[in-house]
């Protein structure tokens, strides 16, 4: 047996030029993914959470490989997939699949469902038709859809029907490991659930590994048993979800806690705080200090001079976790909802 | 000046009136292509200034149809009975001229994108002018002054820079806040706001939130916020009305409607929701089957296909409402059945 995790992630970069503004001065550089590292073992999930532009896709793109990085590796079953030969990225492919956020875009609507769930059998193992037909039964029947649905097209489906759809196309090459981007988060709340429950059944039937992306915080502490948040590209925190979810140590990931609208029952509608995040400033970011600074009601001097690095804290209820922060023992010192 | 004397003569003008807007038995019937589709079966609540209402439910439900038919929008083809009364004008006979002039006037309206609720190619300054120079006949000297004083109000950071610049040179949160003050350009009575906070980032939907009850309560319009997200309802409404397949299946005070979920529909939405603090594998109660297309809503409760509750009188006909509470309603016949715990 082999110790390394199924999925290593080391010093990950991806920078993407934008044109320039002006003939003289040079293209403006965007960092989207900067120094982020993690592994992710097999049937294990880990949940990426960050707000728009932090990074979160950009990060399931090079995992998948359909990008590369300006540097960094990216390690599944000890193979650096960048390091391939185009022949051999193409057989680990059947390892990793992928799951899209719009079910309505990520279905072909003039092929039947047949040929979408066994495309990527005959892609990668060029699979007899008889051998395609039978395992894309098998993989809708695991996501609860019947044979008839084989020869219909995808506008005969509702939305959350077209979700498990898309899953059963990821399941059909028996993968190792999933990467979810928004899987649910375009499907209304009553089908959403049927979706999750599903996800997990399949986790733990197949042994999946699931790299979950999601804004959605409940979402995620319900499907991942490690969570990374994710700000400007970098990892500002890492930990089990009912530690980081319990008592945050980076003021980004409690100002994202305390953002979510909440439903209390039985108790009466109270006006809520002035807003936990002061206003994203358009003025670019030193690049010592720390990110989050200039948002941070926290911020001591020292972060606008100096960046904080993801360091291990001392181990919370759940195994350990790690913060980005200078004044992480404090923040997660604090009680929930404090912020 | 002008702003004021307005304002003036548009409070007693309502003062004199009860309601600012009573809505009933609203009936839409639209034309699809597979024939027409009651996309509302008898929707009615009323509203004062100052209320805060909220409508919630999943797509389909007919929450947007109605906003559509508030603001005179409804697709063409689309057959309208019932009535909204709006500040005592009624709205459903009224003509596109006069449903001009209370549109962006009277009743503002924030959409769900603010990307494509925007016109690309003009500047935010002439955008948030152009209600006010049509409905007010401000001069453009005095429409933009009033435009800066708005990007102000609705917390724009550099608000003078802003007037001349264009919608791609801005991020969600901001586009949504001149959305915001485009709405309110005009000093609206009501202000419709459908899904406003849905594709932002929940730290900036918060905010937006946040600006909006605000504004509302300065200003003491109603507001009308539609929205599929139970928490943003909690933080945010007065009243809320749950509506499934076209009808307000219950309606109540907000927290009311949470402590009692009296309807099965409610019950179900509020199960399914992932909330933080669920441990890992906890499985989350679903509502079975799907929300049902429009054409093919059955004539009983349409919810009654994925009720654990239903009983073969409640596919008969359209339960009528029932008192849960002194202002709290819902559309069930099974009501005493639910009041004991979950089957």
């Amino acid at each position: 047996m082999n110790d390394a995790p199924l999925l290593e992630v080391r010093e990950l970069a991806k920078h993407y030029r934008l044109p320039r503004e002006r003939l003289l001065s040079p293209a403006p550089l965007v960092r989207a993914v900067q120094g982020v590292s993690f592994s992710l073992g097999a049937g294990r999930s880990l949940g990426v959470v960050g707000e728009s532009g932090s990074g979160k896709s950009t990060l399931a793109r090079l995992v998948m490989a359909l990008e590369s990085p300006t540097s960094g590796q990216v390690r599944l079953d000890s193979q650096d997939l960048n390091a391939l030969t185009p022949a051999a990225l193409r057989a680990a492919r059947e390892k990793l699949q992928m799951v899209f956020q719009d079910p309505y875009g990520s279905l072909d609507p003039r092929r039947t469902i047949a040929q979408t769930v066994a495309e990527p059998l005959r892609v990668l193992h060029g699979a007899t038709p008889v051998e395609q037909r039978e395992r894309a039964a098998e993989a809708l029947d695991a996501v609860g859809l019947g044979t008839e649905a084989l020869s219909k097209y995808p506008h005969e489906f509702s939305g959350g029907q077209r979700q498990r759809i898309a899953i059963a196309r990821a399941l059909i090459t028996r993968p190792k490991l999933i990467v979810a981007d928004e899987p649910v988060s375009a499907l209304d709340v009553s089908v959403q659930a049927q979706v999750l429950n599903l996800m997990q059944d399949l986790q733990d039937k197949f042994g999946l590994a699931l790299l979950f992306i999601s804004h959605d915080l409940g979402v995620v502490d319900l499907v991942c048993d490690e969570v990374i948040v994710l700000y400007q590209g970098r990892i500002v925190e890492r930990g089990a979800p009912d530690t980081l979810f319990r008592c945050a140590a980076h003021p980004y990931t409690r100002a994202l806690l305390e953002s979510v609208p909440r439903v209390q029952p039985g108790i009466a509608r109270t006006p809520r705080r002035a807003a936990a995040l002061p206003a994203a400033t358009a003025v670019g970011v030193g690049a010592e200090g720390c990110a989050f600074a200039p948002r941070c009601i926290f911020a001591i001097e020292r972060c606008h001079s100096e960046r904080p690095l993801l360091r291990e804290l001392a181990a919370g209820p759940s195994g350990s976790r790690a913060a980005a922060c200078h004044v992480a023992e404090s923040v997660a010192a604090l009680p929930a909802g404090a912020a | 000046m002008d702003s004021a004397r307005y304002r003036c003569a548009k409070l007693t003008s309502v003062t004199t009136l009860s309601d600012l807007l009573t809505v009933t038995d609203l009936r839409v019937t639209l034309q699809t292509a597979r024939g027409p589709a009651d996309a509302l079966r008898g929707v009615g609540f009323s509203m004062q200034r100052g209320d805060t209402v909220g409508l919630i439910g999943e797509s389909g439900c007919g929450k947007s149809i109605t906003a559509l038919a508030l603001m005179g929008l409804l697709p063409d083809g689309a057959r309208i009975s019932g009535a909204i009364r709006f500040a005592g004008q009624e709205l459903t006979t009224l003509g596109e001229d006069a449903m001009c002039r209370l549109r962006g006037a009277r009743i503002g309206m924030i959409f769900q994108e603010p990307m494509t609720a925007l016109n690309p190619l003009h500047t935010i300054g002439r955008q948030i002018a152009e209600p006010l120079r049509l409905h007010k006949g401000l001069s453009a000297a005095a429409a933009r002054a009033e435009a800066l004083r708005l990007l102000q109000r609705v917390q724009l950071p550099q608000a003078e820079k802003r007037l001349d610049a264009y919608p791609h040179q801005m991020s969600g949160g901001q586009r949504q806040r001149v959305v915001i003050a485009i709405a309110l350009a005009c000093g609206p009575d009501l202000l419709i706001a459908d899904e406003p906070t849905t594709a932002l980032d929940v730290t900036i939907q918060r905010e937006v939130l946040d600006l909006i009850a605000e504004l509302v309560a300065e200003d003491g319009m109603g507001l009308l916020l539609i929205s599929h997200d139970l928490g943003v309802m909690a933080e945010t409404v007065q009243r809320m009305l749950v509506m499934y397949g076209g009808t307000v299946v219950e309606s109540g005070p907000t927290a009311e409607v949470f402590a009692h979920l009296a309807h099965p529909y409610t019950r179900g939405l509020f199960a399914a929701r992932p909330r933080l603090g669920l441990a890992r594998g906890t499985r989350l109660a679903t509502i079975p089957g799907r929300v049902p297309e429009l054409a093919d809503l059955p004539a009983g409760c349409p919810f009654a296909e994925r009720c654990a509750w239903a009983v073969d009188d409640c596919r008969r006909a359209l339960p009528p409402p029932q008192a849960v509470g002194p202002l709290h309603v819902a559309r069930c016949i099974r009501l005493d059945a639910l009041s004991v715990p979950t089957p």
